[in-house]
């Protein structure tokens, strides 16, 4: 099964390294990874996606935890939380009518179209990684240019 | 007040209480070595390989018990002590290594020796750290000594480029160290811990597997404690001997591949496993899917990855193995029951346990006027040491005999390399624990493939004048590579026969050092006597049987209680050693 989890770490050079490694080396999955500042300067956060059964997933934990520059760790997918991804999509609009129809998939999807030139929009859409399947279902059959994606984040829903 | 960085580094190391240092020299760390050679404090040790240095830090470590250290230079120097570190890490040696860089302005930029120490020590070190700028350099010391010694301990790699060696700051070593990621748990769940003893009090055919972490935690009088309690027989991994006494009725001795018969078949027939620090190598359980199918497990371990790694713990306790041990007894003796009911319940497992001991104990036949058996060596040298000798393994066969006859009954003298299993490991790791211990006896037992592999080291042994006694178990063979050959592979020796072995009495007296030579049974004791006499270190070269094998053997991949005891009928007929044209190697076999 997929899990989320996020690495709360020393924001030091090498740390990604060290996390990834960890990851090839003991021949675990990443599916996805990304890596940002928090507002706390000296700490980074990054949000891998990964898959494996109970046994690895907690593997996975502990070993995560096992790193020093590692502060802490946190699997998403054991509690409710929201994921998103977000997606720029360059696709071919050579004729008027392809252009329409760009724009109401766009509507449709609440996307943005954030870039055109004669020949091209470039959309940006956001959302779980459901929704950005969809759209680039939906753009496909128009030509696809160029997708480029963040990898997927999340962050924990609060109790009320 | 200013010091520059080199100063910086020997007076941290004084505060560490760091008394000698093992390394060799190069462009980067010419002013480090410069700072030390005008103090007296803290020794170095020039070794003649980088491999040598790291593994006499190994030794000096597993010996003390206290981090050991390392200085070398960047690229070559840095790369030869790769496999110092990935085996301090398998076996969870506390290190510090420390390693030049070039300076900080040239770093990617291909120069001259650089090498991305800080890349490839990453998979095989506890942590590492690059120090960029003197101002830091007491803080990663401080750090990297805590994080190397505590914990499940391992090597720590400082790379300081050659500026900061030169550069100067204000010198305040840290008392104290906050690593906010960083905080290992000591002491055991009280839950777990009352769970555990529930169990205990439950079970019928218990064992207490005793593995390494109850080496580095000095648990020896907790794990007796245990075992006298509750009488439950006590097994322990190459890396926990020591750890109960050998003589002990309750000792079934080491378990797994080349453990007892005893021990394994009690593991396999277990209806509860208490493993205390140990780690459920695949040496020791074997096949997994029938390794002690009927136990339920309790699992004392430090680190949480260990645990439910291999094997699936019913009852798993976070935290040292002494402090999880001390609170566990004194759970059990404040329950109910007495003494005389434990042992009356535990009686028909031990009269299991003791049958099993008596079917097939650990044995050999050693023939008046036939070759010298190894095992034979291995049990004259402990009877004329006992107890008190450091014993220091290379790997192979010899490894397996020393684990299997030398019944040490104390922590810390049984050094080994078991992991990462490295051949070249034993004599300098046995040099380090002899410069931690110079009036301690210490033995290497050896064999000629092992030694040499860095048997530069002699120079070493010579000039510092320690008097390591070197048992060297002269099969002239991969002894160990040649078994599995006969075992598993039809005995084609292919690249195992090492033939033409040097002359290690001379090589010893071209070293400046006394070279002993044992031919036949008769000479074994003789021999032993007159190195353990002499007052310098020694080379005692035994003729052995070329072609004793090692029993017990679980097959790898095999299950835990299909043990081959003995030579297959087969292996009994004569056997011809298979030699490349050209390699002669009864020339030098010793006539
Ligand atoms: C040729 C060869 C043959 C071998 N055959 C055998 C064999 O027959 N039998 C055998 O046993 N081994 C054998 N080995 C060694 C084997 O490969 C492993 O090294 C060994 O079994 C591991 O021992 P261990 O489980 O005690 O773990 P160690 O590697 O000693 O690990 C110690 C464990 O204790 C934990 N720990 C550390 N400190 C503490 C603390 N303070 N408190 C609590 N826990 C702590 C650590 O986290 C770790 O999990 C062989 C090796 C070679 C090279
Ligand atoms: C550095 C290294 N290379 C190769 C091996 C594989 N290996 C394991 S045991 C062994 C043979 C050991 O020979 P020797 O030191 O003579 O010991 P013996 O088995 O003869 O007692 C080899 C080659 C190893 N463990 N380490
Ligand atoms: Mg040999």
């Amino acid at each position: 099964m997929e899990h989320v989890i996020s690495v709360l770490v020393e924001n030091n050079p090498g740390v990604l390294a060290r996390v990834a490694g960890l990851f090839s080396a003991r021949g675990y999955n990443i599916e996805s990874l990304s890596v940002a500042p928090t507002p706390d300067a000296t700490v980074s956060m990054i949000t891998v996606v990964t898959s494996g059964d109970e046994v690895i997933i907690e593997q996975i934990m502990k070993q995560l935890n096992k790193v020093i520059e590692v502060l802490k760790v946190v699997d998403l997918t054991e509690e409710d939380h929201i994921e998103r991804e977000t997606a720029l999509i360059k696709i071919l609009t050579k004729q008027a009518q392809q252009r329409d129809e760009a724009i109401r998939i766009a509507e449709i999807f609440r996307a943005n179209i954030v870039d055109s030139t004669p020949q091209t929009y470039t959309f940006e859409v956001s959302g779980d990684a459901g929704k950005i399947q969809a759209v680039i279902n939906r753009l496909k059959p128009m030509g696809i240019k160029e997708i480029v994606r963040t990898g997927r984040i999340a962050i924990a829903r609060d109790a009320l | 007040m200013k010091l520059t960085g080199s100063e910086i580094f020997v007076e941290s190391l004084k505060c560490e209480g760091v008394k000698t240092i093992f390394g060799i020299p190069g462009g980067v760390v010419l002013k480090l070595f410069d700072v030390l050679h005008q103090q007296n404090d803290v020794e170095v040790v020039l070794t003649r390989h980088e491999q040598g240095a790291i593994h006499m830090a190994e030794g000096h470590a597993k010996a003390t018990g206290k981090a050991g250290v390392a200085l070398v230079t960047s690229g070559p120097g840095m790369t030869n002590i790769v496999t110092g570190l990935a085996d301090a890490m398998m076996d969870s040696v506390p290190l510090v290594a420390f390693t030049g860089q070039v300076p900080t302005s040239l770093i990617g930029n291909d120069a001259f020796q650089e090498a991305d120490n800080i890349g490839i020590s990453r998979p095989c070190t506890k942590h590492n750290v690059l120090v960029k700028d003197v101002k830091d350099l007491a803080t990663v010391i401080k750090e990297a000594f805590y994080i190397a010694n505590t914990g499940r301990p391992g090597p720590v790699l400082v790379d300081i480029p050659k500026d900061v060696t030169t550069e100067s700051a204000e010198f305040h070593y840290p008392d104290k160290v906050s690593l906010r990621g960083y905080r290992p748990t000591v002491s055991g769940n009280r839950f777990q811990i009352k769970q555990a003893a529930g169990e205990i009090l439950k079970a019928k055919r218990p064992v207490i597997y005793v593995g390494g972490g109850a080496v580095f935690s000095g648990a020896a009088n907790e794990v007796r404690e245990l075992a006298d309690l509750t009488q439950i027989p006590v097994t322990m991994t190459v890396m926990g001997l020591g750890s109960f006494p050998g003589t002990h009725p309750l000792c079934m001795g080491m378990l797994g591949m080349h453990g007892t018969y005893c021990a394994n078949m009690a593991m396999h027939e277990a209806d509860l496993l208490i493993a205390v620090g140990a780690r459920f190598d695949d040496r020791v359980t074997g096949k997994l899917s029938e390794f002690s199918p009927r136990a339920r497990v309790i699992h004392i371990d430090i680190d949480p990855t260990s645990i439910k790694k291999n094997v699936h713990a019913h009852i798993p306790i976070v935290g040292d193995v002494k402090v999880v041990l001390k609170e566990l007894v004194q759970v059990l003796s404040s329950m109910d029951g007495n003494p005389t009911s434990v042992k009356a319940q535990r009686r028909p497992w031990l009269k299991q346990v003791n049958a099993w001991s008596a079917e097939h104990p650990l044995a050999y036949q050693q023939e008046g006027k036939k070759q010298t058996k190894p095992q034979y060596v291995i049990d004259k040298a402990y009877e004329l040491t006992k107890h008190k000798a450091i014993v220091v393994t290379d790997v192979g066969q010899h490894q397996m005999w020393a684990a299997q006859y030398f019944k040490s009954g104390l922590q810390r003298t049984f050094l080994t390399s078991g992991g990462l299993g490295t051949m070249g490991f034993g004599f300098p790791a046995a040099i380090g624990a002899q410069k931690a211990y110079p009036n301690k006896t210490v033995l290497c037992i050896t064999s000629e493939g092992s030694f040499q592999m860095n048997l530069q080291e002699l120079a070493v042994a010579a000039i510092y004048k320690l008097p390591v006694k070197i048992i060297l178990l002269n099969n002239q063979f991969h002894g160990m590579v040649r078994q599995w050959q006969d075992l598993f592979y039809e005995g084609r020796y292919a690249s195992s026969d090492l033939g033409n072995t040097p002359d290690f009495v001379k090589l010893a007296e071209a070293y400046g050092i006394l070279g002993l030579r044992s031919e036949e049974p008769a000479d074994v004791e003789a021999v032993l006597k007159e190195g353990l006499k002499h007052k310098g270190p020694v080379m005692m070269d035994f003729a052995i049987d070329r072609f004793e094998n090692c029993y017990p053997m679980i097959p790898a991949g095999g299950a835990q209680h299909e043990m081959v005891l003995e030579d297959p009928p087969q292996l009994k007929t004569a056997r011809k050693p298979s030699r490349k044209k050209g390699e002669d190697a009864d020339a030098v076999l010793p006539a």
